[in-house]
């Protein structure tokens, strides 16, 4: 049993996600108040160098050749071994494709705690959750012995997870890892898209609001008159209003125009968070405590079926 | 080929949410409950799966206001049978769901258990992963795709920026679904109607329900938002000339 703050390390095809960083910056407040150590836990194939930028006190890196991409059923195995026999006070995972797939079965395996969407700790080593799409936070002190907790972006910038000193590597044994029941058959890349949205100046972004595929014309007719392109946020992708190209969020694209124009999203943390290196964000939604119009710059309490048109026409009428 | 998916039904957001008298949890006494928006692609993937390889799509809902509903509209769009789960499930967490969800999972004989992803509501991390290691199987999440193929599953599994990882997960397995390979169909309310005089929906008691292993919540409180929006106000015409000055100002006019 220690004090210290594991964090497990998330990288995909050879780069550190910017969860792991986010999480190191939460992990150094948690160790804090609990005065232990962070501790980075690094699984990998040959890839100890991966760690150089960690503001770290400790990487823990684990070797092995079934560890070379992420599957669920490895990591599960090598983390309840580890975490199990190190017992520390907590272990930090992303909320995401890879720390989702694995805190949730440790917490059963190893009858262990678990928090998930926090967001941040607080001075005094309380977990602060995110949730119900961002219009709740839920806060409690840490769970004992060891709290598992996955973590969403928010709280802390990557920057902060970040050093420009290499920190002092451990190696950690491997449990055999035979008989996986997940295994890795290969990437599938994303098709070559007319637009990246990532780079565009000027995005107009639909949301569930816009209700049919009908209406994705509306915000066309818009984005051609001002000159910008649009994109939507994932149910209109999951519904086929949109192609996956124009996928802005957590599961999409990252995105920093100049001006991001949102009509009808709600601003769930899974699309905020790609959309705040935007220079400007005007959101237009019909629910005045949509938190949305918390990351906005400019917001318009409306129906966007009585605005859209109106302002498409004034635009034109402003070009001449 | 016995396909279960899981379908939880949640606090639509589009309500106003209020927190308890407590003030540790949220008050919802008055919730409008609706499905788990990635249900309704798990069970669009249970469909498609059987209309391509055969097998016996079986839905299982928590008793809450409107689980009739969401079943009658799985056997409308082809599921096989219809369960109903008889519990307290208001205060429930998902701890105590995964571990009492084992044994009616085991006694079905699935082969194949697709969740939603998660939900909006989590605290203490997702069912079908701890349903998963209840029943000693292998779990994938974040998943839009499945193929079955010698009794084996391959899945696409998302990654950010649509990177897709292909993997194979044997069978029996529980899978995280994020999207289905389609968009979820759309059923005619007639033929809801229908399903409900052609269907049964067979109840089971929930086991104990365990809560041990989620976390103690002490606040609950709406975010405080570090800047607000800016309104602008004004009827649609009024409110359309601000943007287009706001347009020029910031230099895209
Ligand atoms: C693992 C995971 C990954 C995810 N990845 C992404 C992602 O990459 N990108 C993403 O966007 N989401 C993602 N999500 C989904 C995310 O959680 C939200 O469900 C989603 O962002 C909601 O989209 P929305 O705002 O369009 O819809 P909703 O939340 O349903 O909001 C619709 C909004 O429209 C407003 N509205 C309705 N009618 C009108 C009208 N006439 N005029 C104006 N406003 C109106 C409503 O008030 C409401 O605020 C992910 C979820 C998970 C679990
Ligand atoms: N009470 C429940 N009954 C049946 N399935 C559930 C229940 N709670 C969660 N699930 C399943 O688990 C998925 C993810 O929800 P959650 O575990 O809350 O993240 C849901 O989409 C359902 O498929």
């Amino acid at each position: 049993m220690t004090q210290d703050i594991y964090v497990i390390i998330e990288h995909l095809r050879g780069q550190v996600s910017d969860i792991s960083y986010i999480m190191l910056a939460a992990a150094r407040e948690l160790a804090q108040s609990t005065s232990g150590k962070v501790v980075a836990v690094l699984l990998g194939y040959n890839a100890k160098g991966l760690a150089k930028d960690f503001a770290t006190d400790q990487v823990l890196y684990l070797d092995h050749a079934a560890l070379a991409d992420f599957t669920s059923d490895a990591y599960q195995k090598v983390l309840s071994d580890l975490i199990g026999r190190e017992q520390p006070r907590a272990a930090l995972f992303g909320n995401t494709s890879i720390g989702s797939d694995v805190a949730s079965v440790l917490s059963m395996r190893l009858g262990l705690p678990l928090v998930s969407s926090c967001r941040n700790f607080t001075k005094d080593g309380k977990f602060v959750s995110q949730i119900c799409g961002g219009k709740i936070m839920a806060e409690g002190d840490l769970p004992a012995p060891t709290a598992l907790i996955t973590i969403v972006p928010g709280g802390y910038q990557p920057d902060q997870g970040r050093s420009a000193e290499s920190p002092s590597i451990t190696e950690a044994g491997v449990p055999a890892l035979d008989a996986l029941r997940v295994t890795l058959s290969k990437y599938i890349e994303p098709e070559v898209a007319d637009v990246d949205i990532s780079k565009e100046p000027l995005l107009i972004a639909v949301g569930r609001g816009i209700q049919n595929k009908d209406n994705i014309e509306l915000a066309e007719a818009l984005a051609q008159a001002i000159g910008g392109v649009v994109c939507g946020s994932r149910p209109v992708i999951d519904q086929g209003w949109l192609a996956i190209s124009r996928l802005v969020g957590k599961s999409g694209k990252s995105v920093k125009p100049r001006i991001y124009f949102a009509l009808g999203i709600s601003g769930a943390p899974e699309h905020v968070e790609a959309i705040t290196g935007s220079d400007t964000i005007i959101a237009v939604n019909t629910d005045p405590v949509a938190p949305i119009f918390n990351v906005a710059r400019y917001g318009i309490e409306a129906d966007m079926f009585e605005l859209v048109e109106v302002l498409t026409e004034q635009v034109k009428a402003a070009k001449g | 080929m016995n396909i279960v998916v899981l379908t939880k039904l949640v606090p639509d957001l589009v309500e106003e949410l209020a927190i308890d008298a407590s003030g540790a949890a949220l008050d919802l006494a008055f919730a409008r409950w609706i499905i788990n928006e990635f249900d309704d692609h798990a069970l669009e993937q249970g469909i498609l799966l059987k209309e391509r390889g055969g097998g016996t799509v079986i839905v299982v809902a928590p008793d809450l206001d409107g689980a009739d509903d969401v079943l009658f509209t799985a056997a409308a769009k082809g599921a096989d049978r219809l369960i109903k789960i008889k519990g307290d499930f208001i205060a429930a967490n998902n701890h105590a769901l995964a571990r009492t969800l084992t044994a009616i999972i085991k006694e079905l004989q699935a082969d194949l258990v697709l969740t939603g992803v998660q939900a909006h509501n989590d605290l203490d991390g997702s069912v079908g992963p701890m349903l998963a290691e209840c029943l000693q199987l292998p779990y994938v999440g974040y998943v839009s795709g499945v193929s079955i193929n010698d009794g084996k599953s391959a899945i696409r599994k998302e990654y950010p920026g649509g990177l897709l990882a292909e993997m194979e997960v044997t069978l029996p397995a529980v899978l995280g679904i994020q999207a289905a390979e389609q968009p979820p169909r759309y059923v005619a309310v007639s033929k809801v109607r229908q399903a409900m005089k052609d269907f049964h929906i067979e109840e089971q008691d929930a086991s104990d329900l365990d809560p041990g292993g989620a976390p103690e919540v002490g606040r609950m409180f709406q975010p405080e938002a570090a800047s607000h929006a800016e309104m602008l106000t004004g009827e649609p015409a009024e409110v359309a000339e601000k943007l287009v000055n706001l347009f020029k100002e910031l230099g895209v006019l």
